[in-house]
């Protein structure tokens, strides 16, 4: 006779309703832990969309994420021609704020040479860019379809193609238009300001300026080698792909990942007091039952299985209401909510491991009852 | 009332003494107690608050270890010089005793039947066989009507039967009863130790009951009166009668 399912089954409305409100904030757990992730990769993804093995930047900088880099535009022909780099292409990048169907939208606007390095990573929907001007490819979460129009700056882009989960490290959908356009967009001054600059006579000056060179490595060179070449030109820093990565992970969203995960680390500590005191109220409710049990004979391993096997059942049920939960609504999220498998699995473990502990305290609490507490009023 | 009762005792309670604290605190809750009680016999512990019944019925029970003195229970002796001589007591509780409670403490999440074969099963029965013992003693009690009801839903003599059907699941010969008809109207306390009699008769079992209820004193075959923890006096009403 399994007590522990009998005692649910008689309670199973109650139950249920425990385990849902675990469940909830096991899924908000989850979701921090999605959330910590999701940064992480949203930064990473831009970084890695265009497949690149070098970042060549402004001297004294660790552009383009993390610090500003400004570079001439001719730069490329001469990364192109070194030794053991297959191919090379400029890029710029810069976040804009529009409007759009009556609304603001940030986005953050990728200018690269639609032939070269530095372009989306894949097309999920419509096309390529393929006109010199005013094409544009934009990420689906920032809400653009095919077709649509948009101002950007002085002039109006067509969105000709779409990709998936291409957002900088703030969350603001990526678009990529052509590198002349983003060097207007970016450079160009407003009519008026220009005819001052014209009137000073400093308006001549060359807008083929770029945030940075992306360099493809031919399969058998060393990034280092090719960064340390690039160094001996003074005015220029070379960053390998990995250590562009790490840039973007230990410093531009490093304090907004620790906070993340300070929230997430508090969190575990709240469920895990929540399921411990759940478990002892669970058992201390049946202290009565339990003596007499231990009165009428009931061995230890009998009292012991049925607090532990409904800790468990808790534990579980809760943590695959919270699951669900999250796995159904994480793309509602306003950002981006990556749940690895190897974190589900972590935390389930966690879950585990508290409702252990948990029902450890029951069963002391249980294990203490004297069988005598079953006689009398 | 007259019951025919043997020769050997089934408990037998030897100078029982137990005592709380020590020094300034210390508390003699039994002071040399022994009584006997035979197979059939229905007796009572009668007295005051704090005279000390309820902890003899704790020491014939095995839930409290005694101070100093022996006790036999069917046969085995299980204490000597206020020395346990078992070490698995709750075993020797299963084999041996049947606990009635005041308020039926019966598991509410189990119903009738269950609350009845659990102790079969704890003992080491089957689920069919026990489940089978279980509606044979909740019939024997009349009471297997209601054999797949939940305690809640039982009112206090049938809940009482069914607390009453589980103390005999495992044939005990020695049944302790707390304060058994406490939370029962005088008919059906007069049922309930009826049927106490006829399981200490047919079973020859032996019932031991801690009681304050006047309206069952004459249900008793013997009456053990106790006072600042010492046997006041007792007295055989089955003679009497």
């Amino acid at each position: 006779m399994n007590l522990a399912y009998r005692d649910i089954r008689h309670n199973l409305f109650r139950f249920l309703l425990t385990c849902i409100g675990l469940g909830l904030l096991l899924g908000v757990v989850l979701a921090m832990i999605g959330i910590y992730r999701g940064l992480v990769v949203d930064a990473l993804t831009i970084a890695r969309a265009p497949a690149v093995d070098l970042w060549v930047v402004e001297a004294n900088t660790r552009g383009p994420f993390a610090e500003a880099s400004r570079i001439p535009g001719d730069i490329r022909e001469a990364i192109a021609r070194i030794a053991g780099v297959a191919s090379a292409g400029s890029i710029t990048y810069q976040t804009v704020e529009t409007e759009h169907r009556g609304g603001k939208l940030r986005l953050y606007v990728i200018g690269y040479e639609p032939t070269r390095p530095g372009g989306p990573p894949e097309i999920s929907e419509g096309r390529a860019i393929a006109r010199s001007h005013y094409e544009m490819v934009a990420d689906r979460s920032s809400g653009l379809v095919l077709g649509d129009r948009i101002g950007l700056g002085r002039n109006v882009f067509s969105v000709v193609g779409l990709t998936r989960h291409q957002v900088n490290s703030g969350g603001d959908p990526a678009v990529y238009i052509t590198l002349r356009d983003a060097q207007k967009l970016q450079f160009d001054l407003a009519p008026p300001a220009a005819r001052v600059q014209l009137a000073r006579g400093t308006g001549g000056a060359s807008r083929d300026t770029v945030n940075a060179v992306v360099a493809r490595l031919q399969p058998n060179s060393s990034p280092d080698a090719v960064a340390e070449t690039v160094r001996q030109w003074k005015h220029l820093a070379a960053i390998t792909q990995e250590a562009q990565e790490l840039i973007l992970t230990r410093s531009l969203v490093d304090r907004a990942r620790r906070q993340i995960g300070l929230f997430t680390s508090l969190l575990l500590v709240v469920s895990a007091v929540i399921i411990a005191l759940i478990i002892y109220t669970m058992t201390m409710e049946k202290l009565r039952q339990i003596a007499t049990l231990k009165l009428i004979g009931a061995p230890d391993r009998t009292i012991i299985g049925m607090i532990v096997q409904q800790a468990m059942a808790l534990g579980l049920i809760g943590f695959a209401i919270g699951a669900t939960l999250i796995v159904v609504i994480k793309d509602y999220f306003p950002r981006r909510v990556v749940l690895e498998p190897d974190n589900v699995i972590v935390l389930g473990l966690i879950v585990f491991t508290v409702c252990l502990v948990s029902s450890g305290l029951g069963v002391r609490a249980a294990l203490r009852v004297d069988p005598a507490t079953a006689l009398g009023g | 009332m007259a019951t025919a009762v043997s020769s050997t005792p089934l408990v037998r309670v030897d100078r029982i003494s137990k005592h709380f604290g020590e020094g300034e605190t210390r508390v003699d809750a039994l002071r040399e107690v022994s009584i006997d009680v035979y197979p059939g016999q229905v007796v009572a512990l009668l007295g005051p608050s704090g005279s000390g019944k309820t902890t003899l019925l704790n020491v014939i029970g095995c839930i409290l270890d005694p101070s100093s003195g022996s006790m036999e229970l069917d046969g085995e002796v299980v204490i000597e010089n206020g020395r346990w001589l078992r070490s698995n007591l709750r075993q020797l509780r299963l084999d041996k005793i049947g606990f009635i409670f005041q308020f039926h403490n019966l598991i509410p999440f189990l119903d009738a039947t269950d609350n009845v074969a659990l102790v079969l099963q704890l003992a080491g029965a089957d689920a069919a066989p026990a489940r089978r013992r279980a509606v044979e003693l909740l019939d024997y009690l009349e009471v297997g009507h209601r054999k797949s009801a939940m305690p809640a839903k039982l009112s206090g003599g049938e809940a009482q039967r069914v607390a009453i059907a589980r103390a005999l699941a495992n044939r005990p010969r020695i049944i302790l009863a707390d304060e058994p008809t406490a939370a029962l109207d005088s008919k059906r306390a007069g049922i309930v130790m009826d049927l106490l009699r006829k399981v200490a008769v047919e079973q020859e079992a032996a019932i031991i009951a801690v009681t304050h209820d006047e309206k069952i004193f004459d249900r008793f075959d013997h009456i053990f009166s106790l006072r600042d923890g010492r046997l006041d006096s007792e007295h055989d009403t089955s003679r009497a009668a």
